[in-house]
């Protein structure tokens, strides 16, 4: 029975529904448009009805009668209020409504001369594209309509609410920052900022936050606006006194923050140090909302990124780094107990809090090693980054790593806290599969964690970490591949035969001389290191040499020969000098005039780094004690290399004097 | 510099001997007091200005106005350490208070501390008080710059902030409504150092080794840190504390208490016709009869046009016995005739052919609705006639009536009811001044201002404002003023013999009451200040000339017009007017005890 009556009882309802669109359909305009006012009242805050009404095709009789230049304005007006209203149900309503082609529609009702219809139209299309299922695209298909909503700004303080809303939903990439610049956004909406409407100013500060995001030309421009013979900075200052409502407060601080970050304003200006930095840092406190507290920590995590100066500001400004810590509380034990809803929404921001409070970590520790003890000193907080570093949310992971890798920079955190809670476990988890953006940082920790003094070194090479920084190193992202390489680097550092073997047979001599040439100077660098490291000590170098000297002498050479910065070419020439260091693979250069030339050149060129590099190499060569000195020490004066170590003698640094006098000395033994 | 060596040396010392970059110094350091803690009547609770001389340790020496601290001791030990604290402690009407100490020089180890204590018991022996560094002691409160850490009443500290040296400036902030306190570090704020804060904390700096040298800074220049943004946050949030206080459960209980309170002002200040068209909208009864109200209309009109002989010949008509039951309000309604007589306004100098000032047409034939008879012209705050912040429990002291001229107006909380220490010498002084006709506005202004400092009734903004308004009353005065001048009694040779006569009758009257009910020094000074008029050949622009402005017609008129409604046994008091009386005394209370919340909560600011 219970099933009938409902059935019935939907019936009706869709009875009813179908009757206020039949009305549409009348003859009589004056019957229409009672209709619509009708309409109008039955769907206010009634879900369902507009569900019902937009099944029945509502919407393109609606639209229908809003274009028709017959229909009185009136009738028009009370379409464009429904429609409006239908907008405001669900985000199916408005996927209807798009499809229904709302959006040219309405945009062609602004060209209207009624200011009410237009506001009507506008607080619709408001709506409509404040949905996140809404493309924002549509605002930019004709290129008439930016300018046209510029001009209609100055109408109304609805207007200008509803325009500046949507514009600042509307503007997501720089091609859309762009066309609203060159329409004239800035000078059209800096003086809605002192408009009577909080409304309305709040709205146009949102715009400049969006314009200004990582974009100078806008940034720049505006640090020069002035609103009521005010600079436009000043504005934002005062949005940011403490009396203002958190939303004006937090929306000006991001403001002064992308200008700042754009270089529109110097990190150590007062409004930017005394102002926007404090206010952020009270954003983060346990008193506002949970979504304030996550865009402050971003916000603020950003502003500072690139200055030490701010860092350490704010690292001592009220508790911040303590303060932090009770991100990671929520869902509190408490809000699972008392209050369902409570905890629903603890919950859905659980993630968010974290990730941001990750990032703040890590953009504080990024350069100051006293805040990096400071952090890692929190409670909990090395166990929070480990479990952070395997969770299900990916921006969590990607800010725990980030978090990770700017403490790792601390010498002292690898030898204790890192090792002490074994975070290269998870790190390792973390590094077999994941997106690009996550795998860079996790790749760029472990490089850290495989410094020879991390007592984490051990444990990860046995956990068979050669082969994933193997393949790191044919990735198609450069800042893979030097991670890739320079994770290797490291672990090659004062390595064991086997460990040096394996990296070399894991490789492969093909990859190796693949980044020898590749494009990227990093990588080209990292990959000299790799090559140098793996040369040390002389049983190490004349195995390696013995088995890959064909083939690193050419690298070599071509290097040698190639156009490359000094420090690449003294990264090669210590190779050289590391080679000749070798029992046998001495050889290999002795018997090489043509390698012998270069060096000779090097120890007259005009740089002394490359002078000293290639003077160790002949140092090496000569070396009295063993076997065949003698014969190299021969060659190498006939071949005029006395004569310049003795014009090195002379040389004004110290360094290359002394290593002359050192080999000069080899000869008088 | 000996005008103020003695530290707690009041302002008004100083600006008379002081040097004038002093001068510049003091009046930007009053300015911004007043400005920061506006809610704090310094005569009551005095702000800190300086170090004081007296409450410090032996190793402390002082200089620079007292804002210098450094040491002289040896400094060997940590029992080397010395402290001092600040004139006076900080009041709790603040709200919230902020001081700022610069690191001069951190000397040999740059053991600082600076904080807040609590005064020891015995001043001379200064037993409880080592004056160790700030936070060792108990109920002392310290941020320390050697190690950062902060000290809570005990030697062992926690760590807290940054550490501070030599250059930097520290802040200290006191939230009174919480109390709790912060510190900054070069204007930036290091967050909570101590909660559960005790009442009555002195700003106090502790130093430890030889070369350590610290300034303070209480106000006389502008803070590092924006303190004010600070308490913008608190009083907005006082405010909506205020806003969102839950009113009466019950549905329209809250408005027609509210409709009650307006009626019986209405009814209580006569303005019978208003009175009756709310009563009859709001649909309430009038615990009045009209015909009384009326009455009591037609006296007050007669009172506030400074037609006093009649309305006391109204009064003991519509009312005997009242006068004769109360000789102190017959005494003062005829002091009042008197001041009427040399104003020329009252009836008998009237009748005697004088020419009548135009003021005597100052009030307008009936009282103007929903504004108090209040003369007021500098804000449209309808200011409660009758409201008076001493009788909130229902006593009032005729002494504050009959001597202050406005204290019917709201006092400011806190500045309540105490009597500034100079009485009397002012008037004196103020006389010798020069005074030139042409100038009459700058000195009614003047004196305006002279004079009620003197009065019993502590501090008046409003007053002198009101001199200077173009308000109906003043601007027909200074035109007067500047054609002719105003004469005696309205300028008849029988008005003055008149009122000479009457005079000696005042004085009898005066002798009488006193061998009949004993000394009363509020009528002396009222017989007193009325008889001076004479002393001077313009009374209207003498010293004492305030007497003479239709405003003072009020008090007398609000005072008479209560007896009237005792007799009656209606309240003598409007509760509208009881009940702002009551909030004034509740802030000025919570003041008192220590309440911080008060700071940010002025009853002005409810009365639109």
């Amino acid at each position: 029975i219970f099933v009938q009556l409902e059935t019935k009882f939907r019936r009706e309802v869709t009875a009813t529904s179908r009757h206020y669109v039949d009305r549409l359909f009348d003859p009589d305009p004056q019957k229409v448009l009672q209709g619509v006012i009708d309409m109008k009242n039955a769907v206010i805050g009634n879900n369902k009805q507009k569900a019902n009404l937009i099944v029945l095709g509502a919407v393109p009789r609606l639209l229908y009668l809003l274009q028709q230049s017959s229909s009185s304005m009136e009738l028009r007006t009370e379409c464009a209020v429904v429609l409006g209203s239908l907008a405001m149900g669900t985000e199916n309503n408005i996927k209807s409504l798009v499809d229904c082609h709302i959006i040219p529609a309405l945009l062609q009702g602004l060209l209207s001369s009624d200011l009410i219809f237009i506001e009507a139209c506008l607080r619709c299309l408001r709506t409509v594209f404040i949905s996140p299922v809404t493309p924002v695209q549509l605002l930019y298909t004709d290129p008439t309509v930016i300018p046209h909503l510029m001009s209609l700004l100055s109408n109304s303080l609805r207007t200008q609410e509803y325009i500046t809303q949507i514009f600042s939903h509307c503007c997501k990439t720089p091609e859309h920052q762009t066309i609203l610049f060159n329409h004239g956004a800035i000078q059209n909406i800096a003086p809605l900022l002192i408009s009577p409407s909080y409304k309305v100013r709040m709205q146009a500060l949102k715009c400049f936050s969006v314009l200004a995001y990582e974009n100078t030309q806008v940034s720049m421009t505006l640090v020069n606006v002035l609103v009521d013979g005010e600079l436009l900075t000043q504005v934002f200052v005062k949005m940011m006194q403490r009396d203002q409502p958190i939303e004006m407060q937090l929306t000006a601080a991001k403001c002064l923050t992308y200008m700042c970050r754009a270089s529109a304003i110097r990190t150590d200006d007062s409004c930017i140090v005394l102002k926007t930095l404090p206010c952020l840092v009270r954003m983060c406190s346990k008193e506002h909302l949970l979504e304030e507290r996550v865009e402050g920590a971003e916000t603020l995590a950003y502003l500072m990124e690139p200055d030490v100066e701010l860092q350490r500001i704010a690292s001592t400004t009220d508790h911040l780094v303590a303060m932090l810590a009770d991100y990671f509380k929520y869902p509190s034990s408490v809000s699972a107990i008392t209050d369902i809803k409570r905890l629903d929404h603890d919950l859905k921001h659980a993630h968010e809090l974290r990730q941001a409070a990750f990032k703040l970590y890590a953009s504080l520790g990024s350069n100051d090693e006293d805040i990096r003890k400071k952090i890692t000193e929190t409670e909990n907080m090395m166990d929070r980054i480990v479990s952070g570093l395997s969770e299900s949310s990916i921006k969590v992971r990607l800010a725990a790593v980030r978090c990770l890798h700017s403490l790792s920079r601390s010498v002292q955190q690898l030898r204790t806290s890192f090792h002490d809670h074994a975070v290269w476990k998870p790190l390792m988890k973390l590094l077999q599969n994941a997106p690009d953006e996550v795998l860079v940082m996790a790749s760029s920790t472990l490089c850290n964690l495989l410094l020879e003094f991390s007592p984490s070194k051990e444990p990860i090479l046995e956990s068979g970490v050669i082969e994933l920084l193997c393949s790191l190193t044919q990735s198609d992202s450069p800042a893979l591949r030097v991670n890739g390489i320079w994770a290797l680097m490291n672990m090659a550092f004062q390595a064991d035969q086997k460990v040096k073997v394996e990296i070399v047979r894991c490789l492969g001599t093909e990859q190796l001389f693949r980044l020898l040439s590749d494009p990227d100077t990093n990588v080209l660098m990292k990959t000299l290191g790799l090559l140098r490291n793996l040369l040390s000590t002389r049983p190490h170098i004349d195995q390696i040499m013995s088995s890959h000297g064909k083939q690193i002498m050419q690298a070599v050479t071509l290097i040698l020969e190639a156009e490359h910065s000094i420090e690449v070419k003294e990264q090669t020439l210590c190779i050289l000098a590391n080679i000749a260091d070798g029992n046998t693979a001495k050889d290999l250069i002795m018997t090489n005039d043509d390698m012998l030339q270069k060096i000779k050149y090097y120890m007259g060129h005009s740089n002394v780094k490359l002078q000293l590099a290639a003077t160790f190499c002949v140092s090496n060569l000569i070396w009295n004690e063993e076997d065949g000195s003698q014969e190299r020490q021969d060659k190498l004066r006939e071949m005029g290399f006395v004569d310049i170590l003795h014009k090195l003698t002379q040389s004004s640094d110290p360094n290359l004097s002394d290593r002359a006098k050192t080999a000069l000395q080899q000869y008088l033994a | 510099m000996s005008g103020q060596s003695s530290g707690g040396g009041f302002l008004m010392s100083v600006v008379v001997h002081g040097d004038s970059a002093l001068n510049e110094q003091e009046k930007e350091l009053n300015q911004r007091l007043r400005r920061l803690y506006p809610a704090v009547n310094e005569n009551e609770t005095p702000l800190p200005r300086s170090w004081s001389p007296k409450d410090k340790f032996s190793y402390i020496g002082l200089s620079q106005n007292n804002l210098r601290v450094h040491y002289k001791g040896h400094g060997k030990t940590p029992k080397d350490a010395a402290s001092v604290r600040a004139t006076h402690p900080i009041p709790a009407a603040c709200g919230v208070y902020y001081f700022e100490v610069k690191i001069i020089s951190k000397g040999r180890d740059g053991y600082m501390g600076i904080g807040l204590s609590a005064q020891g018991v015995n001043m001379n022996r200064l037993p409880d008080i080592t004056f160790a560094k700030a936070g060792w002691d108990k109920h002392s409160y310290g941020y320390h710059g050697d190690d950062g850490h902060s000290f809570c009443s005990s030697g062992t500290g926690q760590p807290y902030g940054p550490t501070f040296t030599t250059g930097d400036v520290i802040g200290c902030c006191v939230n009174l409504i919480n109390n709790t306190c912060f510190y900054t570090k070069n204007g930036h704020s290091l967050g909570i150092a101590f909660t559960d804060l005790p009442p009555n904390l002195y700003p106090t700096v502790g130093l430890q080794t030889p070369g350590e040298v610290v300034d303070a800074n209480f106000g006389q220049h502008p803070f590092v840190f924006d303190i004010e943004d600070y308490m913008r946050e608190w009083r907005t949030k006082i405010q909506a504390q205020i806003d969102r206080f839950p009113i009466g459960e019950r549905e329209g209980e809250w408005q027609s208490m509210i409709q009650k309170m307006v009626a019986s002002y209405l009814v209580h200040h006569s303005y019978c016709a208003t009175a009756e068209a709310f009563a009859k909208s709001t649909d309430q009864a009038v615990h009045e009869e009209l015909a009384s109200i009326k009455n009591r209309q037609k006296i007050q009109k007669l009172v506030l046009s400074g037609r006093m002989g009649e309305a006391i010949e109204t009064t003991q008509q519509l009312y005997p016995n009242l006068l004769e039951r109360n000789p102190d309000l017959l005494f003062m309604l005829k002091v009042r005739q008197f001041i009427e007589m040399v104003n020329g306004t009252d009836s008998e100098v009237r009748c005697l052919g004088g020419r009548s000032p135009k003021s005597q047409d100052s009030y307008p034939g009936s009282p103007r609705p929903f504004s108090s008879p209040s003369h007021k012209a500098s804000s449209s705050q309808p200011y409660l006639t009758g409201f008076d912040s001493n009788c909130c429990n229902g006593v009032t002291s005729n002494k504050s009536h009959s001597s202050s001229p406005h204290s019917h107006k709201p006092c400011p909380p806190g500045s309540g009811s105490t009597l500034p220490a100079s009485d009397i010498s002012l008037n004196g002084s103020r006389s010798q001044q020069p005074i030139t006709s042409n100038d009459v506005d700058m000195e009614v202004d003047h004196f305006t201002n002279g004079v009620t400092e003197s009065s019993s009734n502590g501090f008046l903004n409003g007053t002198s404002k009101h001199t200077t308004e173009p308000d109906d009353c003043d601007a027909d005065m200074e035109v007067e003023s500047a054609q002719s001048k105003r004469q005696l009694c309205g300028g008849s040779q029988a008005a003055i013999e008149r009122m000479i006569h009457f005079g000696r009758e005042l004085q009898s009257m005066s002798e009488h009451l006193r061998r009949e009910c004993g000394k009363n020094s509020a009528n002396k000074k009222m017989l007193k200040d009325a008889f001076s008029l004479l002393a001077y050949s313009d009374p209207w622009n003498s010293p004492v000339g305030y007497q003479l402005d239709a405003i003072q017609r009020e008090p007398v008129c609000s005072t008479l017009n209560s007896a009237i409604l005792e007799t009656h046994n209606l309240p003598k008091q409007p509760p509208l007017a009881q009940a702002v009386g009551q909030a004034a005394q509740c802030l000025a209370m919570m003041a008192r005890t220590g309440s911080g919340s008060c700071a940010f909560a002025s009853v002005d600011d409810y009365l639109h």
